[in-house]
């Protein structure tokens, strides 16, 4: 051997082992080192989930009554298995059970196809889950339908009718609670995401309201069967099967008879409203346990049928929950809904007023106009009452006085140039009592309302100084009038300044100050209760299936406002006035109970879609009973007129509710809580659903009925 | 080695001419490949409803065929074999023309490389080629004047001469796989008989433009593009070539260092990588008896090219040697080109591995291939 066939043979011995050395590196990164991720990655190859979700639990009220409940509902599914194998694909089975449900076939089609087998921009309505789990296509379907589909089996093959745990709300006492309540859907992509919850594809999940802010303790955990299959996707053998776990019981502090009661007043009070000839789009009510916070009942108009949700949306169904034209149903008021608070406000001015050293006991003019700067100020229907005490005029709703003290206060405060230790008396007594902050209840997507102090102001004018400095060129045309550019002008020349103007409307409770109808309830709650008032609280308890308390929730203080006892006996006083002498004296004559409360009716700008000018909002605030005061009850209805005579005669209505007040006589065996809210926490009553719905042998939450 | 020296002129049926440990190498990746090619068919038969040893039986069979020829390859002395070369390679090329005449030829994977044989059996004229070409090279290159001189450059284009009829041919099919590892052992026997270093630097050289200007220019087909696109990213197609590299990599992984145990991987079970009785057979491997199996099979490989290079290092002559230079290269890179790409090392071609795939001429060649090293082995010094 020559050398170079020598050398040539050693480099040639070395590359073959040098190629046997690389194939054991890479064994044994992948076997040794990489091996835990290409086990899972094949986990996920070979085994199949099938879902079994877990009973979800039960919203009951404050009495263990339940509101909503998982009861078994005939669901109609498509098994893709069986209509894959047809020789047209099921084709001719789908189009009988669209024609057998009055259904589109293309939207029974596209319900029926894995989200995977449709091209990305086409998926609405696709289905999450895998071949193996059948298709739900009808929830809640009818007896005959059903029956027609199961007496059919063979014109029907791959359809099934099954009985599936539906959330069914009962209704026992005709509440409604939808937008407490809220919905459950199916999980989203973005639910799978979230790593702190493992959920399955096919379960349904909390969306909006109780079942939103609770859906870990109403969950419960899904069973889950693991299959093993193979390439063909043909199931090889089971690995696991884990039951389901029931989820927990929520028991609120609702009171489902009041609430039926506060939604019918509602009701009547929006119908009121039309009837005098305004349009009252919408309202809300609210009733919070004063020494705790409970809220005992909470009403949104106009509402919704919650089972919507559970028989599947139609489109009409849900463009309708955010029409406009409907009043968008869908928007959960009590929180939601911003208004400004009018008069029902003064009872802060009163506080400011207080603060800044004027007397209570004292009278002050009620002209019918006030000139401030180059603008006038009318009173309320432009009245003089002379010189009134102070009292009277918060009974009788004078505006023109808190136009002369803010304005004096203004002035103190350094004007246009305001002085850096400016006192803001009104803007203080407003945040005190938590005005543009949330009131932080258990629910979601509560809204915060607005504070105009100077802070405000300033953020606002950064904003919009750009918009009213170019007016001319970014204005509508319509916009252009000589009064709208005049206005635009000033803003663009000091908007970042609270001018008198602003101060003058803050104090009554107009300009830009927006409350929700739940942070009012939560300032009238405080007022009665001497200043401390609670967070609202909806829940109760969390009970599990057997009735052992998981979690109790406790009243929590929210704040504490620290006035003179004076200011306090001042108000009570004052508010009493406003029912026995003042604007609501008419719609409480005869009343048997004594309660204190204010009327608010607030300007409101702005234009309806059909170009007529906005009505008034309609505000009753209030409190009782007056002498050791348990319930604030406020009710607002949007474009409703005079607050006393629409919100007024329907919070008369949910204090009649609450102290059995019929024909002007208590009868304490028809109020709601006569001896008080019950301490001990309720006993959830499935059986009384029983009543009404018959399911046989059924497990409902982990108990069997009947 | 003394045991080899005691033997050396000892009678040719005598056991002593054999390698044993050669054998005992190859003999248990024989033993090993039967089980796997069991393992990876028996579930898939049985849920079908067929006979679940349907394979491994014709295994068998074709591991006693393939020994009858290695037995028969020993007995023909090999320098008598030159004698044959002319013939071999002759009907190798005659059978790599008839896989591409149409009906003829059977197409696999949009490869034609198959010839239909009654009773349902196929046969693969390229794997005839690999022996007709390392035999002819080496008989090339070895048949010179002066045995102790280098070749000279005329050697070397006859032997590139010999060696291009049945590649082009084979790249026709095309078996791009095939074609490396048969380039591969030309290159290595060229280097080994001598040459000069520029004819191994140049033939590398020349094999790499090749490939490049071969895809670049569509030579190659889109199915062949497809596969090397897979390897250098394996989502470009997820469904097809992608999804078969990306399971066999997490078949071998999920198997972890013990494995699934035999005939228990639910990955193979399964099926979920294709052709995993034949080019994937190592997935089998992988899964079931896991890094530890696995490296048992690797050393088996090691243990065959120690013997082997030993073998090389011993043989009495130039076309000896350059015969187990050729087998070498092959059974080398084979392993690696098939191994690799189970693994993700290597794109995506469908060469058996050596000995543990299931399949009857790749198994008859490989046999072959050994019995050309114990041929050269019982005549070495």
């Amino acid at each position: 051997m020559s050398l170079r066939a020598r050398i040539n043979l050693i480099v040639f011995q070395t590359l073959v082992f040098s190629l046997l050395l690389a194939l054991f590196g890479r064994l044994f990164y992948l076997q040794v080192l990489e091996s835990d991720k290409y086990q899972d990655a094949a986990i996920s190859i070979q085994s199949r989930d099938v879902v079994t979700p877990a009973i979800r639990g039960a919203i009951t009220d404050i009495n263990g009554t339940p509101m909503v409940i998982d009861l078994p509902g005939l669901v109609v599914s498509i098994d893709r298995v069986v209509i894959d194998k047809q020789e047209d694909k099921g084709v001719t089975v789908l189009s009988r059970v669209a024609n057998l449900f009055s259904l589109q076939y293309s939207d029974v089609y596209q319900r029926t196809r894995l989200c995977g087998e449709l091209p990305k921009d086409n998926r609405a309505g696709c289905w999450n889950g895998t071949r193996y789990q059948p298709i739900p296509l009808v929830g809640g379907a009818s007896q005959d339908t059903a029956l027609e589909v199961m007496e059919n089996s063979d014109f029907y093959p791959g359809v099934e009718v099954s009985s599936v745990p539906i959330r069914s709300y009962p209704s026992l006492v005709g509440e409604n609670v939808a937008h407490v309540l809220g919905y459950v859907g199916q999980v989203t992509d973005e639910d799978l995401k979230n790593p702190e919850v493992n959920y399955y594809r096919n379960e349904v999940v909390g969306k909006s309201g109780l079942e939103i802010e609770y859906n870990q303790f109403l969950r419960g955990v899904p069973g889950v069967r693991t299959f093993l299959v193979n390439r063909k996707e043909v199931v090889t053998k089971e690995d696991k099967n884990i039951q389901a776990i029931a989820g927990n019981h929520l028991i609120t502090n609702i009171d489902a008879r009041l609430q039926s009661g506060v939604e019918k007043a509602l009701e009547a009070a929006v119908k009121r409203a039309r009837a005098s000839g305004y349009r009252g789009d919408s309202g809300a009510a609210v009733v919070l346990e004063i020494k705790t916070g409970r809220v005992l009942a909470m009403a949104s108009y106009p509402t919704y049928d919650p089972s919507i949700w559970q028989k599947g949306l139609t489109v009409k169904q849900a463009e309708d929950l955010f029409s406009e034209s409907k009043g968008v149903p869908a928007l959960s008021r009590p929180l939601q809904g911003l208004f400004a608070p009018a008069s029902t406000f003064k009872s802060v001015s009163v506080v400011a007023a207080a603060a800044a050293g004027y007397p209570l006991n004292a009278s002050y003019n009620c002209p019918a106009t006030v000139e401030i700067g180059n603008r006038t100020f009318k009173n309320f229907d432009s009245i003089a009452a002379g010189r009134i005490p102070l009292d009277l005029g918060l009974a009788i709703s004078c505006d023109s006085l808190w136009y002369q003290i803010s304005y004096d206060e203004w002035v103190r405060d350094g004007g246009l140039k305001p002085k850096s230790t400016a006192n803001d008396y009104f803007f203080n007594a407003a945040k005190s009592f938590g005005v543009g902050q949330l009131t932080g209840i258990d629910l979601p997507s509560e809204l915060k309302g607005r504070l105009p102090n100077r802070q405000w102001k300033q953020n606002w004018y950064e904003q919009n100084k750009d918009f009213y400095c170019n007016y001319k060129q970014r204005a509508k045309k319509a916009d252009l009038s000589v009064y709208l550019i005049e206005i635009a002008r000033e803003n663009c020349i000091d908007g970042n300044k609270v001018r008198a103007g602003d101060a003058v409307n803050f104090s009554i409770g107009q300009g830009d100050t927006l409350v929700t109808p739940l942070r009012l309830a939560q300032m009238y709650a405080a007022i009665a209760n001497n200043g401390t008032y609670y967070k609202p609280q909806v829940a109760r308890a969390i009970v599990d299936v057997d009735g052992k308390v998981i979690k109790e929730f406790k009243p929590e203080v929210a704040d504490n406002i620290k006035i003179q006892q004076s200011t306090w006996d001042f108000l009570h006083k004052s508010l009493r006035m406003v029912v026995t002498r003042g604007t609501a004296a008419g719609v409480f004559s005869g009343f048997p109970v004594a309660v204190s409360g204010k009327t608010g009716t607030a300007q409101v700008f702005g234009k309806n879609p059909n170009g007529s000018a906005k009505d008034d909002t309609s505000w009753f605030a209030s409190y009782g009973p007056t002498n050791d005061p348990q319930y604030a009850v406020v009710m607002m209805v949007s474009q409703g007129g005079f607050g006393a005579s629409t919100s007024g005669l329907g919070v008369r209505d949910i204090y009649a509710t609450l102290f059995g007040v019929n024909a002007n006589k208590v009868d304490l065996e028809k109020a709601i809580f006569p001896t008080g809210v019950p301490s001990t926490i309720a006993k959830v009553d499935l059986k009384q659903v029983a009543k009404k719905v018959d399911f046989t042998g059924v497990k409902v939450g982990g108990m069997k009925l009947k | 080695m003394s045991s080899n020296l005691k033997y050396r002129s000892a009678t040719r049926s005598s056991f002593g001419k054999f390698d044993l440990l050669l054998i005992v190498a190859v003999t248990g990746l024989l033993a090993i490949g039967t089980l796997l090619v069991y393992a990876g068919t028996r579930e898939w038969f049985r849920s079908a409803g067929l006979d679940p040893e349907y394979y491994l039986k014709r295994h068998i069979i074709n591991i006693l065929i393939g020994s009858l020829l290695a037995y028969g390859t020993t007995l023909i002395d090999y320098r008598l074999l030159r004698a044959y070369t002319p013939v071999i390679w002759g009907a190798a090329v005659i059978g790599l023309i008839l896989v591409l005449i149409p009906g003829v030829g059977l197409e696999v994977n949009s490869a034609q490389a198959w010839i239909a044989l009654p009773g349902g059996f196929q046969l693969q004229p390229a794997e005839l080629a690999k022996i007709a070409i390392i035999i002819g090279i080496a008989m090339i290159l070895a048949d010179r004047d002066r045995a102790d001189k280098d070749p000279t450059t005329s050697d070397v284009l006859m032997a590139l001469a010999l060696a291009a009829v049945p590649i082009l041919l084979i790249v026709a099919q095309p078996d791009l796989g095939t074609v490396l590892i048969i380039s591969a052992a030309v290159v290595a026997m060229i280097g080994a008989s001598g040459a000069q270093a520029r004819w191994v630097v140049g033939l590398l050289l020349l094999g790499a433009v090749g490939v490049v200007t071969a895809i670049q220019t569509g030579a190659v087909s889109e199915y062949q593009v497809a596969r090397l696109e897979s390897f250098v990213d394996p989502s470009a197609d997820p469904q097809a070539t992608g999804y078969q590299l990306r399971q066999s990599r997490i078949t071998i992984g999920s198997g972890g260092l013990f494995g699934k145990g035999l005939f228990d991987g639910p990955q193979t079970n399964g099926r979920f990588v294709p052709e995993q009785q034949t080019d994937f057979i190592f997935t089998v491997a992988g899964e079931e008896i896991g890094f530890l199996g696995c490296s048992v099979i690797l050393l088996l490989y090691l243990l065959i090219f120690i013997r082997a290079f030993s073998i090389c290092r011993r043989s009495s002559d130039l076309f000896g040697r350059l015969v187990c230079i050729g087998v070498i290269a092959w059974f080398a890179f084979q392993t690696f080109e098939n191994i690799g790409m189970t693994m993700g090392l290597m794109p995506m071609t469908g060469v058996p591995l050596p000995f543990l795939s299931y399949g009857g001429s790749s198994m008859f060649a490989n046999l072959i291939g050994v019995g050309l090293l114990l041929n050269v082995h019982a005549r070495s010094r």
